[in-house]
């Protein structure tokens, strides 16, 4: 069976380099998570996440540099904030906050961001393919 | 040389665009001289035969406004564009689906449900809901089909411009009749009204301090706003900075916050995300980099109803439409 | 053979409104229908939100009395989370609603209802407009309506924010007080708005009261209904359109029952019939009987002459001398004829210009102190106002964060809609016979209709002025046989 799409915005800096060293080990990933790069997790736009749903995914996992290490600076911080807010939006919209995840992957993190990538695909599995007709 | 033909059409609306256009006042006479109105269900000759007797593009503009919820709104609009050679959407209910978006929290179950069945004073034993078709006395009475979900006008037809508000002010009004009478208007597809947010013509912006920072929210109702601060500094939540400018800022006017009825700015796909994205960086900027997950989640817990309040009038025209029903 | 006319649409309706005619053998008419075909939902939308956003949201069911939803929410959400408003904030609330009766009741007489009257029943369709009222009133009587609507409007702008859809009531209060130049402005305009009453209603006596012909139409058969009658009254029993209790009398003008807007449940109950999307309101007491009056039947009727019917008179003396004499003209109370309303909805133009005036002249207006903090943790609140077109309730219920979990609205007009089917119907039975329909038909049974004045009243645009109306009369397969078209 066709897994779900997870889309994955991976900070430049941090995440990404991360989720490089995870293929570099050979470490087990999803195959279903297509990810974006993007200079910041402070970039990502909630609009983003919901373009994303809008479009057929059934996860978003949202990558930066952990809280104090953000490239510039604050960035994560904002990012910290919007993503909960929207978490606690798509609620009321009758999608499961758990959809949708924000969680920090240094550089070195190869093995965290196979673990991280992991169980977010795990928790789409469980809660199954995102129908929004 | 012959006068353009106009239209006004409304679908799931207050009137408030009918009134409106109304409160033109003298202006509307000027209007009134330059073309004729030739379809306007609420004061002349409302016929839907005459309308499909029309040659197809012969009426010049319609405007139209309310949401589209019912099959015959849905019907009436896709008549009335065949017929029309620019369709613009008046208001912010055909804009963007408007308060009576609010329903697409909902589905047609729930409404008929609370309105027929479950309000304290409804006296309904056989739980009776009103129907398409109904044959009482031999005869038939029939009523338009009721959608689950509410649209906007160009979710249903192609529409060529965008007249936002709840309801649009005289003055943009105004601008964009003329503009359609002198043949000057924008690219197909524009909102007719300045591109800007409501922060960038609000009076108090010049009160704003150079860090916005909540450090916690309070409703309207909980402390009494000062005229000339930003409502965002005393923890109002205020859609300004999510929101399309041009209305003249008339409820802040009123000592009270944006509730975002001009729809989001240009370049914004979904108001509600955006103003998601604004008030998240605005939450507790100071100390943000001391606070733990539990606080933050606190300062967020304090947005109450975020849905209802960033979707006030845009729940149809966002990216998700409507709530994902179980 | 019977015959089936449907008139569709009927307008001066907030959204949309038709009408279906059903004859029996004869040709004569057998039932009527009056069918609205519009729900949007606000009962259930509404839940979710937070409650002072009710003030916000609920305007939007009429872009036409936008500011009576505003102030029956303020007042709902005052008893929601059990505040007072300061003094000040309860007189600027009803200068503002004063200021909102006067220019509506003005909008719908002589845009809408008037012409009937100042024109004639029997005139030509193209002189029942507001044209035609310029021709027998007079050009510069034509300015001063929309003057003084004008500056009315203005008023409401000023403390409202916008004047579709005022924003500046809260719970406890309202955002923004009165200042001393807005207020020499609003005395100005009291004393215009009392005037421009006074003139309207020696109008009316010229044009209408001095003609036997109208006159007869007024007091005929045709548009008679022997109902309860529901209004607001302060504590003399005098018509308030902003706050007191609920007084109802029966068809023959004794009191039935006061009640506060906390027990509103107590004393009205709705139907639903299948036909259309509006529902019934009813005395609970009474129960429902069907679309019939008298005693013994649970209809009742609300706005303008339901208001004078159901008080002991108006506050303000120059409306209520007008009040003694529309009683003395017509035999007395309680009045039964539907047609009257135009007249008590005059009389109201001139109360709501005198309390307005009351209230600009007084000095309290000008405190600003016009907010009390909610502290009390909300649950439920009731909102009662006199709207325009009727009595109006707001009911909501939170919990105890102050977010809607339930909302109930009786919403004016409604209030009336068994009462327009009914008398809809006997102007049809009246009308149609043998199965002739005339041109007469369909000017006659909007007027039926068009008395209560129903939600959305924006024919203002009527300058060509027609009300558009076609009537397809069909055979029993459905064919149209016969069109007859007006407008």
């Amino acid at each position: 069976m066709k897994e779900p799409t997870i889309v994955g915005f991976l900070c430049n800096w941090c995440s990404y380099e991360g989720a490089d060293r995870a293929g570099d080990a050979h470490l087990e990933c999803p195959a279903n998570i297509r990810t974006v790069r993007v200079m910041c997790s402070g970039r990502v736009e909630p609009e983003f996440v919901l373009q994303a749903f809008r479009e057929g995914a059934s996860g978003v996992l949202i990558l930066g540099c952990h809280p104090g290490d953000c490239h510039y600076k604050k960035g994560n911080y904002k990012a910290r904030r919007r993503i909960s807010l929207l978490r606690k939006t798509l609620g009321q919209f009758g999608i499961e906050p758990e959809r949708v995840k924000l969680d920090w992957v240094a550089a070195g993190e190869g093995e965290r961001f196979a673990r991280v990538a992991n169980e977010m695909a795990g928790t789409i599995r469980k809660l199954g393919p995102l129908d929004l007709s | 040389m012959a006068k353009p033909k106009v239209a006004f059409y409304w679908c799931a609306s207050c009137g408030g665009c009918e009134e409106a256009v109304v409160d033109l006042a003298e202006d509307i006479l000027t209007v009134v001289a330059a073309v004729d109105i030739v379809f306007w269900p609420v004061a002349l000759d409302f016929k839907r035969k005459d309308v499909e007797a029309m040659k197809d593009g012969s009426i010049a503009v319609s405007f139209i406004n309310g949401a589209v919820r019912t099959g015959e709104q849905e019907e009436m609009v896709k008549l009335l564009t065949k017929k029309s050679g620019l369709v613009v959407a008046f208001g912010s209910c055909s804009h963007l689906g408007g308060i009576p978006g609010l329903a697409s929290f909902w589905d047609r179950d729930a409404i008929f449900e609370r309105a027929y069945k479950g309000v304290p004073s409804v006296r309904n034993p056989e739980g009776i809901y009103p129907q398409q078709k109904t044959v009482i006395g031999g005869v038939e009475l029939e009523l338009p089909e009721f959608h689950d979900t509410v649209r906007t006008l160009d979710q249903v037809v192609d529409v060529d411009y965008y007249l936002p508000g709840c309801a649009p002010p005289p003055d943009l009004i105004m601008s964009a009749i003329t503009a359609i009478l002198e043949g000057k208007l924008p690219v197909k597809g524009s909102v007719l009204a300045p591109d800007k947010a409501l922060c960038d013509t609000c009076p108090r912006k010049d009160s704003k301090p150079d860090k916005l920072s909540i450090r916690a929210i309070r409703r309207p109702h909980e402390i009494i706003a000062d005229p000339n601060k930003c409502f965002l500094e005393e923890g109002i939540i205020c859609l300004g900075p999510a929101t399309r400018t041009g209305c003249g800022e008339r409820c802040i006017n009123a000592n009270m916050p944006c509730r975002g009825c001009f729809g989001p700015p240009k370049g914004s796909l979904d108001q509600g995300a955006k103003m998601i994205s604004a008030l998240g960086s605005m939450l507790g900027v100071e100390d943000e980099d001391k606070a733990t997950e539990e606080e933050v989640e606190s300062l967020v817990n304090q947005v109450d109803d975020p849905a209802g309040l960033f979707y006030m009038f845009s729940l149809p025209a966002s990216l998700l439409r409507r709530k994902r029903m179980g | 053979m019977a015959k089936r006319i449907t008139i569709d649409p009927i307008t001066r309706l907030e959204g949309h409104g038709k009408i279906e005619i059903f004859l029996d053998d004869k040709g004569d008419v057998s039932k009527a229908y009056f069918q609205v075909p519009e729900l949007r939902g606000f009962e259930k939308f509404s839940e979710g939100r937070m409650a002072e956003e009710m003030a916000r949201i609920t305007p939007k069911i009429c872009g036409v009395c936008p500011t009576a939803h505003h102030m029956a929410s303020g007042k709902a959400l005052d008893d929601l989370f059990k505040v007072a408003p300061p003094p000040a904030a309860r007189k600027i609330r009803e200068l503002i609603n004063s200021a909102f009766m006067a220019e509506d009741h003005t909008l719908h007489f002589f845009f809408l209802g008037g012409p009937d009257f100042i024109v004639g029943p029997q005139a030509p369709a193209a002189d029942r407009n507001i044209l035609g009222v310029i021709r027998k009133v007079g050009l510069d009587a034509a300015k001063q309506v929309i003057d003084i609507r004008k500056k009315l409007r203005n008023v409401i702008t000023k403390q409202g924010g916008r004047v579709i859809h005022p924003v500046c009531n809260l719970p406890g209060g309202v955002s923004r007080g009165v200042t001393k130049e807005d207020r020499q402005e609003y005395i100005q305009t009291g004393k215009d708005a009392v005037e421009f009453a006074g003139f309207a209603l020696k109008a009316f006596e010229d044009v209408v009261l001095k003609n036997k012909e109208y006159v007869d139409v007024i007091v005929g058969d045709i548009y008679k209904h022997e109902t309860y009658y529901m209004g607001l009254v302060d504590e003399n029993n005098k018509v308030n359109f902003y706050d007191g209790d609920i007084r109802v009398v029966d068809p023959e003008g004794r009191e039935f029952v006061k009640f506060k807007a906390q027990d509103y449940l107590d004393h009205i109950e709705e139907h639903v019939e299948p036909w259309s999307y509006i529902k019934f309101p009813y005395l609970k007491a009474v129960g429902w009987k069907g679309f019939v009056d008298g005693k013994g039947s649970g209809v009742y009727r609300v706005a303008p002459l339901a208001r004078l019917n159901a008080s002991d008179g108006m506050a303000t003396p120059l409306a209520q001398a007008e009040c003694e004499k529309m009683y003395d003209v017509l035999g007395g109370k309680p009045v039964h004829n539907t047609l009257a309303y135009h007249w008590a909805r005059l009389i109201e133009l001139l109360y709501a210009a005198e309390r307005f005036l009351e209230l600009a002249q007084d000095e309290e207006i000008l405190d600003p102190n016009v907010r009390t903090i909610p502290t009390a943790v909300p649950d439920e609140g009731i909102g009662v106002v006199e709207a325009p077109r009727g009595t109006l309730y707001h009911h909501y219920k939170t919990n105890g964060k102050g977010i809607i979990t339930e909302v109930n609205l009786l919403v004016a007009t409604l209030n009336n809609s068994a009462a327009i089917c009914m008398s809809i119907e006997r102007a049809a039975k009246a009308l149609i016979k043998g199965g002739n329909v005339s041109d007469g038909l369909l000017n006659m049974v909007e007027m039926a209709f068009r008395a209560y004045d129903p939600c959305l009243a924006c024919a203002t645009h009527s300058l060509p002025g027609q009300m558009p109306l076609e009537v397809n009369i069909r055979d029993p397969e459905g064919d149209v046989v016969e069109t007859l078209r007006r407008g």
